[in-house]
């Protein structure tokens, strides 16, 4: 270990960075804290070492800091994280310091927020199907325990409310085991953070819950670190004290912003949209820390959260995000304007693990063909909608109409359910088969014929008589 | 060790250091940095400053630590083992670093790429005083049941063979001796060791001739790709790139596959772990595992070795195809590749060209996929290999004016564009049949015994791609007037556009049978499609009604001939039997 030394050669300040020379010894990537003149103590990181000078991001901003009175105090480490096991149920600001009224907390270890990346050879594939009680998850974009599955919103959408629900309902099949949430807050505002964490509290889940808050008006450079103590946290609880973390990230778009001002204060190349050329990559070192490994019990599943700059999803952000992460839940504004909740947008969204999670023995022997009829069937409806908007319904042929009617009631009772209902794997397959039952079976290719014997009959019945 | 040149660090910016007292240094030699001693490469020199890509994290690195040169350039270590290995982007064997230091990496581990206890056996095929040049084959080693290594003079190595003997030793070990003209011996062993960033030399380059079959049915009949030839994979997200490199990976007829995953997700590469030693090999029926060799290094993981990544991969692909095989390399995806390139060139604040890429990102592109191709190889015995490329590119927003994309189509020969649309209605391969393209369809008939049906099935591609065209323009009409504007041959052209999508080019990656479609079950499946048409075409010219032929029950049978298993593919000639006797009904009771 180096030993702390002090300096008071702060020489340049700007942006959210500062400049320390005739400095002796400094480490890439090492913290530092910042004494003002006042007393007042804020911490920052070092991005870049040449010589003796030394580059360091102040997370808390630099106003108020002065050249002449400031202490930069070198600390010989990198940004870490008190851990134990009563982490659980206390809530923390996005540098990792408690902010809740409990105990002060006594460490069985502290770990480098950076973490390690996992070795590809050690990952276990993520093949166990999580039932969040939500239609559009669990019959058309399973998720499992262990993968990364985002959600695409935008200002204005309730995305809330579905982190909400997945965070209370989410359970294993057949284990009903519980899920430890640890959740992210980024840039949101108190109201925000306020619903998640009261709907925790009202349903208990607080318990096993740990919260990172860093709210819109907290500085905004905190937040590049506030992800990292959080999966920090999470990888501990998960391959140290075996328990199964769902993260919440929330909300994604306000870090690439934070992670957009230190490189612009550095005066790089920017890539799209002024964001960094590392972006890509430095949003994998977050999201890639989703995942079983082989050997261990615990599993870190994650739900990022990120609003869409005007719903577009070819924004760096989204775009990004969706290279790394295994699939997307897309927000819809027209879907939500039609009161359907959650507007789920069920064409571009998807989940790239769920071959793996679903079928005999895992859910049902049905649900891959079943998903894929309801998509081929929901697309060529929306097709045809889209057409009756152009020409009006009355130029459709009868096969057009029909595959309209579905695409509405599809909207009306598999998308939409009430947020506080949650739906049995089981209530979902059937309703696929219940609104697929319009349809002849010479129109349901992509489902076994054997399949369609075995569970259509039933709802075909049901509905004759 | 003393005697390596020794430099110090004085500044470090994330992967890039530099170090000064490096004179004498050349560019990319390997290094190792800093008192973790981590791998490095170095990338640009300024009198006696040397610029090292650093290829782990270098937190906890700083001025004043020492540089040490190791003065060769980046290798991999190549010899009986490679198969059934996965590396990282720098050939460290991720399985034997996970045995060693647990789930996690750490850095500053080097680790040899080959296994240096396990002995080999081999079997020389020269004797003594044989006269060798390089590349010249002396003997073998059977490295799994798919697999055997020809072991190859080194390059730079030519003489007289002085000893050679059978028996099993460790790569390592010496199993022969050359003996030069000017009396100097080299000894021979299992493994060489060659630089990744040059192209292995080859004997003639010859063009392609024939189809990499691939099994992917609207690859093959309409985009297909050559044995030594390139194909790239561009498309936004969600669109099913991997899923296609990953069923290239696993049903493409070549003896060796080397995948590259190269700053993509790590459950991916699990998935392919997992996978790949239970799938059998559709021809030889041993496990997929047997002929492939993986290259991860994942988005998380140090954006050095990614760069070097695709070099590691391609020279290991070189390698075998050397030896005369026919290889295949997948790198998923190139722009993650390309990414790598320009944060280091920003980091060594070189001037940008487009998008911030670096003014050389054409130039690197096109001379990795140029080590693709047909090749007589170097040394005796005369023999031919083949090397195809097959490049994922993830344009930002799906963009194909992406600088990257761009620079890719300028040299492959194969344009596979993957469709959002087509993916949302769950269209997959998503390809789109329209903007797509390859320039290697003439050979497709080759892949036919029978020289009529190759003929035939170059007829049937025709017409199918012709009804698909007028499919685009019909829809255009609908959407201005309404289908009922359509005369009844139209409507039927629409209907069997939408079989030709839906029962012929739709395929199911996950389903046992549909997986993999074999050429002649390709060629039968579009016949029956086709002659429905041709046959329902006659029909309606004699009255017939649209609706009256939508409605036989032939067509359920043709929509599900795509999981008939090949071995039944007399069922499909049957189903076009049937197809036939239900529309002459049609005919016969309309006339009466």
């Amino acid at each position: 270990m180096l030993s702390i030394k002090e300096y008071q050669t702060v020489t340049n300040i700007y942006g959210p960075l500062m400049l320390v020379e005739m400095v002796d010894e400094a480490k890439y990537g090492h913290i530092v804290d910042i004494e003002l003149g006042d007393g007042s103590i804020r911490h920052g990181q070092i991005l870049q070492v040449e010589k003796d000078k030394v580059l360091v991001q102040v997370f808390e901003g630099t106003s108020g800091i002065d050249v002449k009175n400031s202490t930069a105090r070198f600390l010989g480490r990198p940004l870490e994280l008190a851990l134990s096991p009563d982490i659980l149920g206390r809530v923390f600001t996005g540098l990792g310091e408690p902010k809740d009224d409990g105990p002060a907390l006594i460490p069985d270890k502290r770990l480098d927020i950076n973490g390690s990346p996992i070795n590809p050879d050690a990952r276990d594939y993520p093949n166990e199907f999580i039932q969040t009680g939500i239609s559009t998850i669990d019959g058309l974009n399973p998720l499992v325990r262990g993968q990364k599955l985002p959600i695409f919103s935008g200002a204005g959408l309730p995305h809330d409310e579905i982190t909400a629900q997945i965070a209370r309902q989410a359970t294993v099949l057949g284990r009903g085991e519980e899920f430890a949430v640890v959740f992210a807050a980024m840039g949101i505002t108190f109201e925000a953070a306020e619903f998640f964490i009261n709907d925790l509290r009202e349903t208990g889940a607080i318990e096993r819950a740990v919260m990172f808050v860093n709210l819109a008006n907290d500085p905004a450079i905190e937040r590049i670190a506030t992800p990292r103590f959080a999966l920090t946290a999470a990888e501990y609880l998960a391959f140290e004290l075996d328990m199964h973390v769902l993260v919440i990230l929330n909300d994604m778009t306000n870090y690439c912003e934070a992670l957009r001002e230190i490189s612009a204060a550095r005066k790089e190349v920017p890539g799209r949209r002024g964001y960094p050329g590392y972006l890509y990559t430095d949003l994998a070192t977050v999201y890639e820390r989703a995942g079983r490994i082989k050997g261990k019990k615990g599993s870190i599943t994650m739900v990022p959260v990120l609003t869409m700059p005007e719903d577009d999803k070819t924004h760096p952000v989204p775009d990004l995000t969706g290279y790394i992460t295994e699939g997307q839940l897309i927000l819809s504004r027209p879907l939500h304007r039609k009161a359907v909740s959650p507007p789920v947008d069920v064409l571009p969204s998807l989940s790239r693990l769920k071959d793996k999670g679903i079928g005999e023995g895992k859910t049902r022997e049905d649900h891959a063909d079943l998903y894929n009829q309801l998509y081929a069937a929901y697309a060529r409806g929306k097709e045809a909608q889209e057409l009756a908007t152009i020409m009006g319904e009355a130029a459709l042929s009868a096969e057009d109409k029909k595959y309209m009617t579905f695409a509405t009631e599809f909207e009306a009772r598999y998308v939409s359910q009430d947020y506080y209902e949650n739906r049995t794997v089981e209530t979902t397959l059937d309703l696929g088969w219940e609104l697929l039952s319009m349809f002849e079976n010479a129109e349901l290719k992509r489902i076994d014929i054997e399949l369609i014997q075995k569970y259509m009959p039933r709802f075909r019945k049901a509905k004759s008589g | 060790m003393n005697t390596r040149r020794q430099g110090k660090i004085v500044k470090v910016a994330g992967p890039v250091v530099v170090a000064e007292d490096m004179a004498g240094a050349r560019m990319y030699d390997v290094v190792r940095v800093g008192k973790l001693n981590l791998i490095g490469e170095i990338v640009e020199l300024h009198g006696d400053l040397a610029s090292v890509q650093v290829y782990e994290e270098t937190v906890g690195i700083g001025p004043g630590e020492p540089v040490v040169d190791t003065e060769a350039p980046l290798s991999v270590e190549l010899g009986p083992g490679l198969i059934e290995s996965i590396y990282d982007g720098i050939q460290r064997p991720l399985n034997l670093l996970y045995e060693a230091e647990g789930a996690f990496m750490s850095r500053g581990t080097a680790m040899p790429g080959l296994n240096r206890d396990k002995k080999w056996h081999f079997k020389p095929t020269v004797e003594s005083q044989t006269k060798v040049a390089p590349g010249d084959i002396i003997g073998e080693v059977v490295e799994t049941t798919l697999v055997t290594q020809k072991i190859m003079v080194p390059h730079g190595v030519a003489g007289t063979v002085q000893r050679i003997a059978e028996g099993d030793y460790t790569v390592v070990e010496t199993v022969g001796i050359v003996m030069a003209d000017d009396g100097t011996e080299t000894e021979l062993k299992l493994m060489q060791s060659c630089p990744v960033r040059n192209a292995r030399p080859v004997g003639r380059r010859l063009a392609p001739n024939r189809v990499l079959v691939t099994g992917q049915r609207v690859i093959d009949t309409f985009f297909p790709i050559a044995k030594g030839g390139t194909a790239c994979i561009p498309g936004p997200f969600g669109t099913g790139k991997t899923v296609v490199q990953h069923q290239l990976a696993k049903w493409v007829d070549a003896e060796i596959v080397v995948y590259v995953g190269c700053g993509e997700r790590g459950n991916e590469m699990t998935d392919v772990l997992t996978e790949f030693p239970k799938l059998k090999d559709p021809r030889s029926g041993e496990p997929l595992m047997k002929r492939s060799v993986l290259i991860a290094n994942t988005s998380n993981m140090p954006v050095a070795a990614r760069e070097a990544s695709v070099y590691t991969g391609i020279t290991i692909a070189e390698y075998f195809r050397d030896m005369g095989y026919t290889v295949a390399l997948m790198a998923d995806s190139t722009s993650r590749w390309a990414e790598a390139m320009r944060e280091i060139s920003t980091r060594l604040e070189e001037m940008p060209a487009e998008e911030g890429y670096p003014a050389y990102l054409a130039a690197r592109i096109a001379s990795f996929y140029e080590r693709a191709g047909r090749v007589e190889c170097i040394g005796s015995p005369p023999r031919e290999g083949a090397l195809s490329i097959i490049g994922a590119v993830s344009p930002p927003g799906g963009d194909l004016s992406d600088s990257v994309v761009q620079a890719t189509l300028h040299v492959v020969k194969v344009f596979w564009s993957l469709l959002g649309r087509l993916a949302y209605q769950r269209h997959f391969p998503a390809i789109d049949w329209m903007t797509s393209y390859s320039f290697y369809k003439e050979y497709l008939k080759n892949c036919f015994e029978d020289k009529e049906q190759g003929r035939e099935m170059d007829e049937l591609t025709v017409q199918a791609m012709a009804l698909l065209e007028q499919e685009s323009e019909l829809l255009e009409i609908v959407r201005l007037v309404g289908a009922e504007a359509l005369s009844p041959a139209d409507r039927l052209a629409l209907e069997t556009a939408r079989s030709i999508r839906e029962d012929f080019l739709h395929q199911n990656a996950f389903h046992k049978v549909d997986t993999y479609t074999l050429m002649l079950k390709q060629y039968e499946m579009l016949k029956m499609v086709l002659n429905f048409h041709k046959q329902a075409l006659e029909a309606i010219s004699a009255g017939v009604e649209t609706a009256e032929i939508f409605k036989l029950p032939v067509r359920e049978e043709i929509a599900r001939a795509k999981y008939i298993p090949q071995e039944d593919i007399a069922k499909i000639a049957q189903i076009r039997q049937t197809a036939n006797e239900q529309i002459k009904r049609l005919q016969t009771t309309e006339v009466s």
